[in-house]
């Protein structure tokens, strides 16, 4: 079954700014892994419970203790901008 | 013509121990090997000849003190450029992380410096650990030491051509869906996928949370035994780290494959693997009857789907895992006149072909109208896979297949066809969204001189059983090739 991608939406929904001419050739080619990977609908999976994670386990505790953390300023040293101890970013909303 | 950059590790650990040779002197032996061969093969990113020197010393002056830390205590090993080394730069293979100087180290390699071990430097991988052959890193591919205008498998492939020259004693991959096991295979080494859990993935840059597991690179397979030991065990900064006792791995190399009973599984026999490959494994299959194993061909029927769930699930978790690189706290930025068009820019710049491919089918295959189709039916296609696994575990001690369809392919050939490059890893995909134990075996070369990897297969935690059957195949391979890159007299490029 032939399958039809919004490439646009998808890249959107990802945060990549693809270029027209990208977007063509980025939807074809998962166009074309999808319909390798739609064989999975192939198989019959009724009643069949879905499998998130090898190890059957839930939730993983361990004692509320102070325990160092990473050093502010060295976090801080790799961030592409900065203001004082803060992480700078460009203005979050557009101009309407 | 041999030298100390070849001595296995329990060879450099008892020669360490009689006072035969010096740490620093396997550490120069090893920088030694890399400055002549990294020229043909690009296997590291990030060479710390200062550091391995500095920490040669130190495992020197404290087995003078008496001090032992045990089996790695002055070996040079590798580790993938994936799992974070604070104050060495550490990149995934990708642009967007170029420069990054981690603030803190993943728990393998705290595991590394408490044990003594010197850690030569960072190998190159597929950007993120997304690949089969080290094409997609976003600094230059790795070459196979057997044959360089072929590919070493991937995405640890620099790990692989490291070991397999000999400027590692050993090295540490990642394995989300073949990573360790096909380049051990495309390169002649021995390569372990461990069960999940069994490694701590603290500071291992996330690709399939669920499917990713860190194992060893060696030459022989005690050696990929002592690596496996000294790292494994529960962490509790891994909330997914195995909280039991860690089991037994070496306790079995030498008891052979007598009574043993071996399943080879039909599917990933004939069709699709190439006549060399099956005929090597076939022989292989005889060899072990002869030793006294029971061999008895199985059908796992959802291996067939195996790839599919695999190609939907591993992208699905990335595309996820994947959001944390937007330009903010770490690594590249291009500038945006909103947050907003700041991190779509970077992201496209900053990360290469491959990852954008998968972070769009992932971002595809978990979006709303599409999630039960592609995600929903994957996982339970994982589901079928463990069922049939578990049934077939019933019955049979390990499982026995080829490693990889083809031996080392060339550079460039599959590089414009992503499902093809997928292919490669049909046979190891199994084990990861099973997350059971699995490891290839090198058995001999094909007509081209190029290495034929074996997988073994065993039950979660059942690591014992995989490295005994391991054993012996390389006892019955008697593999003990070496690609002529692994001298100390060759010429750099």
């Amino acid at each position: 079954m032939p399958i039809e991608i919004d490439i646009a939406k998808v890249a959107r929904l990802a945060r990549l700014a693809l270029s027209a001419e990208e977007l063509a050739r980025y939807g074809s080619q998962l166009e074309d892994i999808l319909e390798h990977a739609e064989r999975v609908s192939a198989l019959p999976t009724e009643g069949v419970p879905p499998t998130s994670h090898p190890l059957p386990m839930t939730n993983a505790f361990r004692a509320d203790e102070i325990r160092p953390s990473l050093d502010r300023e060295e976090v801080l040293e790799q961030a592409p901008a900065r203001q004082g101890e803060y992480f700078r970013v460009p203005r979050i909303l557009g101009e309407t | 013509m041999s030298d100390l950059a070849d001595l296995s590790i329990a060879e450099a650990r008892d020669g360490l121990r009689k006072g035969d040779f010096s740490a620093v002197d396997l550490t120069n032996a090893a920088i030694y090997r890399a400055a002549v061969t990294e020229s043909h093969l690009h296997a590291y990113l990030t060479l710390d000849q200062e550091g391995a020197r500095d920490a040669a010393r130190k495992a020197d002056a404290d087995l003078a003190d008496g001090v032992d830390h045990g089996p790695l205590q002055g070996i040079p090993l590798a580790v993938k450029d994936n799992m974070t080394t604070r104050g060495i730069e550490t990149t995934a293979g990708s642009k967007i992380l170029s420069g990054y100087v981690p603030p803190y180290n993943a728990t393998i390699i705290d595991k590394l410096h408490d044990g003594g071990a010197v850690l030569m430097g960072k190998t190159n991988l597929d950007e993120f650990a997304m690949g089969s052959s080290t094409e997609n890193s976003a600094f230059g591919p790795t070459r196979n030491p057997w044959n360089t205008d072929r590919v070493p498998g991937g995405s640890s492939g620099g790990s692989a051509a490291a070991v397999s020259v000999g400027s590692a004693f050993g090295a540490f991959g990642s394995d989300t869906g073949g990573s360790i096991r096909q380049p051990a295979s495309l390169c002649g080494l021995v390569g372990v996928k461990p069960t999940y859990g069994l490694v701590s993935r603290y500071g291992l840059i996330a690709f399939a949370s669920s499917l990713d597991q860190i194992g060893p690179f060696a030459r022989s397979v005690r050696d990929a035994a002592t690596l496996l030991e000294s790292v494994a065990g529960f962490d509790i900064r891994d909330a997914t780290s195995y909280r039991g006792e860690r089991p037994a791995i070496s306790s079995h190399l030498d008891a052979g494959v007598k009574g043993m009973k071996i399943g080879i599984v039909a599917e990933l026999t004939g069709e699709g693997i190439d006549a060399e490959v099956n005929d090597a494994c076939r022989a292989m299959y005889n060899k072990l009857s002869d030793a006294g194993a029971e061999l008895v061909e199985m059908s796992l029927p959802a291996t067939e789907y195996a790839l599919s769930a695999y190609y939907l699930i591993a992208p699905a978790e990335a595309s996820a895992n994947l959001a944390r690189f937007d330009g903010v706290r770490y690594g590249l930025r291009v500038d945006g006149e909103t947050t907003e068009d700041m991190m779509s820019k970077t992201r496209a710049e900053g990360f290469g072909p491959e990852v954008i491919r998968r972070i769009l089918l992932g971002t595809y295959a978990l979006s709303a109208g599409y999630y039960d189709a592609f995600y929903g039916q994957a996982q339970k296609v994982r589901t079928l896979l463990r069922n049939d696994f578990a049934s077939a575990y019933e019955k049979v001690d390990a499982l026995v297949s080829p490693t990889s369809p083809t031996t080392a392919f060339a550079i460039g050939e599959k590089t414009a066809d992503p499902l093809s490059m997928y292919l490669s890893d049909v046979c190891t995909i199994a084990s990861n969204l099973g997350g059971d134990p699995s490891g290839s075996v090198p058995i001999g070369l094909d007509g081209d001189g190029l290495p034929i990897g074996f997988q073994v297969m065993a039950p979660a935690l059942h690591e014992a059983q995989l490295f005994r059957l391991a054993a012996e195949v390389e006892r019955l391979a008697g593999f003990d090739a070496r690609p002529a890159l692994a001298t100390s007299e060759v010429k750099p490029a």
